[in-house]
């Protein structure tokens, strides 16, 4: 078992401490992600100011759903991922075929290690931020709140893995379009607005209109930001945030089949560029 | 005369050059139509929710929204010189080339191509501000109309500078730093609703550090007919989007001080 799993754990700690090097980009990103942070929640609070009926989600619950969001915006499948982009233009894909290993375990691997290497810093500084500093200067009503409780943290914890591996399987999934394509650009340009948008990282689903709610809750992308983002907070505990965890797990494993058997096609007639 | 004839050149051959590949071009501007239209969903999803903001309706908002997405859609189309200026032009030492020709760099970076693929973008804002105007029945009045085209002129003129001072930061640090995106899609994000929502600090910044509000808050309010909620009057919200010059004067002004610092990278 050791032995299969080393190869990709290999990869995995190759890549994530490659990526934790670029602390410059780090900090850039994690400036960006506050600049954000702080127009969203000054918009989302507008919007509350003067709003008569009660929400389904309160503005302190909101703010904290931004920062979260802000922390582990790395998390969103943004793209394909640059290191197979670059291998389909240079058609050094055809030396991934040639490896003894998995072709599809491998990418993966190698996609979790890209994102959660580039979330940990940021996530980290954003918790020093927005949950540290910012009541201590008196903005504690805009400050990233403390979990519900024991069962929340835990919870989310495992949520985050699960966000992680979730992820990953959406990344590859763009990785096969990449490589049947030989271009990265137009499933780059489609994706990212796609998964903000239905993550709940524009807007927590919890505003969309009551009548397409349900159906947002139950796509794949929900249990990147909303599912995980609820439990937290505790608006989502017991059962139901382990509903909410089972759902993430099962979009995993269905991506996951679908993108080793649509890799597995485009494989098969792949062809490469360079010379 | 002479430099808007050879803007023409350099415009016509760019536009040639991308027409060579007429689907990705459209599948590009398609994309990216579809792109700024699947987030605009969450704005709507915003007002659906909560009817208003501070008194602001859904229509209003829009036309916020046009007026800014289409300055910052025009000036990103032609300022994509600038945006890669650090890749290109410094690391690759490029520059020195173009401090070889008799012809401001300025003006070359800005012929370096005419980027038709943000057609999807400009046709997105003015589908936005098209609804805008039906829903707050906007009046278009010689008055209002002159207001609109200045306030997208003079944000073309501001998102320029923007990009300028992007560029100039390229010569201390080779590579184009990304976090200038917070102040271009930053200040984009933030004007798409009305300066009066935000705290003190961040109005004060889009006010009179980078002058986003001057172009696209002050002249958008009177074009509305609506009352200013900061209080602004008549003769500055006619006349603040010539900040966007003056933003763009100054940014002009150091770039010229980057270019006597610049430092080649070639051999």
């Amino acid at each position: 078992m050791a032995a299969v799993a080393s190869p990709y754990l290999a990869a995995f700690a190759a890549r994530f401490q490659l990526v934790l090097q670029y602390r410059a980009a780090a900090l850039a990103g994690f400036a960006t992600q506050c600049w954000w942070g702080a127009i969203k929640i000054m918009v989302l609070a507008a919007f509350f100011y003067g709003a008569a009926r009660s929400q389904p989600m309160s503005l302190e619950h909101a703010i904290t759903y931004t920062w979260l969001g802000q922390a582990f915006l790395i998390f969103l499948p943004w793209n394909a991922d640059p290191d197979v982009a670059e291998m389909v233009r240079t058609g050094a894909v055809a030396y991934d075929r040639l490896r003894p290993v998995d072709t599809y375990g491998w990418w993966y691997a190698r996609a979790v290690a890209w994102s959660a290497a580039r979330v940990a810093p940021r996530a980290v500084l954003m918790f020093i931020v927005a949950a540290g500093l910012m009541p201590l200067f008196g903005l504690g009503a805009w400050s990233l709140k403390a979990p519900a409780g024991l069962e929340a943290t835990v919870l989310f914890a495992v949520s985050m893995i699960g966000v992680a591996l979730l992820s990953a399987s959406i990344v590859l999934l763009i990785n096969v379009v990449a490589v049947a394509s030989m271009t990265d650009r137009g499933a780059n340009l489609l994706i990212a607005p796609f998964s903000n948008l239905l993550s709940g990282g524009i807007v927590p689903l919890a505003f969309f209109p009551g009548w397409i709610r349900p159906g947002l809750r139950l796509q794949p992308f929900a249990g990147l930001f909303d599912t995980p983002f609820r439990i937290y907070f505790g608006e989502l505990s017991g059962w139901a945030a382990l509903g909410g965890v089972a759902l993430q797990v099962g979009w995993t494993l269905a991506l996951v089949l679908l993108g080793r058997w649509a890799l597995g096609r485009t494989m098969r007639r792949l062809q490469v560029q360079g010379g | 005369m002479e430099a808007l004839r050879l803007y023409g050149r350099y415009a016509a051959a760019s536009v040639r050059g991308q027409m060579q590949y007429p689907a990705s071009f459209l599948m590009i501007s398609t994309a990216q139509l579809l792109a700024t239209g699947i987030e605009f969903l969450g704005l709507w999803a915003l007002f659906a929710r909560f009817g208003q903001i501070e008194g602001w309706r859904f229509g209003e908002v829009c036309v916020f929204y046009g007026v800014v997405n289409l300055a910052f859609a025009f000036a990103d189309s032609c300022a994509r010189g600038f945006d890669i200026f650090g890749s290109e032009y410094v690391r690759t030492g490029a520059f020195d080339r173009l401090l070889l020709r008799p012809r401001t760099t300025a003006f070359q970076l800005l012929g370096h191509e005419l980027r038709l693929s943000r057609l999807g973008r400009l046709i997105e804002a003015a589908v936005v501000f098209a609804i805008g105007a039906v829903l707050t029945h906007l009046a278009f009045t010689p008055a209002a109309v002159a207001l609109l085209v200045w306030a997208m002129v003079g944000g073309m003129a501001l998102f320029f500078g923007i990009m300028v001072i992007s560029a100039t930061l390229a010569f201390w640090t080779v590579e184009s730093l990304e976090i200038v995106n917070v102040i271009s899609y930053g200040g984009v994000e933030a004007a798409q609703y009305p300066l009066n929502i935000y705290a003190a600090w961040l109005r004060d910044f889009l006010i009179f550090v980078v002058p986003i509000g001057c172009v696209a808050y002050f002249p958008v309010v009177a074009a509305l007919g609506h009352a200013d909620p900061l209080g602004a009057p008549a003769w500055f919200m006619a006349s603040s989007p010539a900040a966007g010059f003056l933003f763009l004067a100054v940014t002009l002004w150091v770039w010229g001080f980057g270019v006597r610092h610049y430092t080649s990278t070639g051999s």
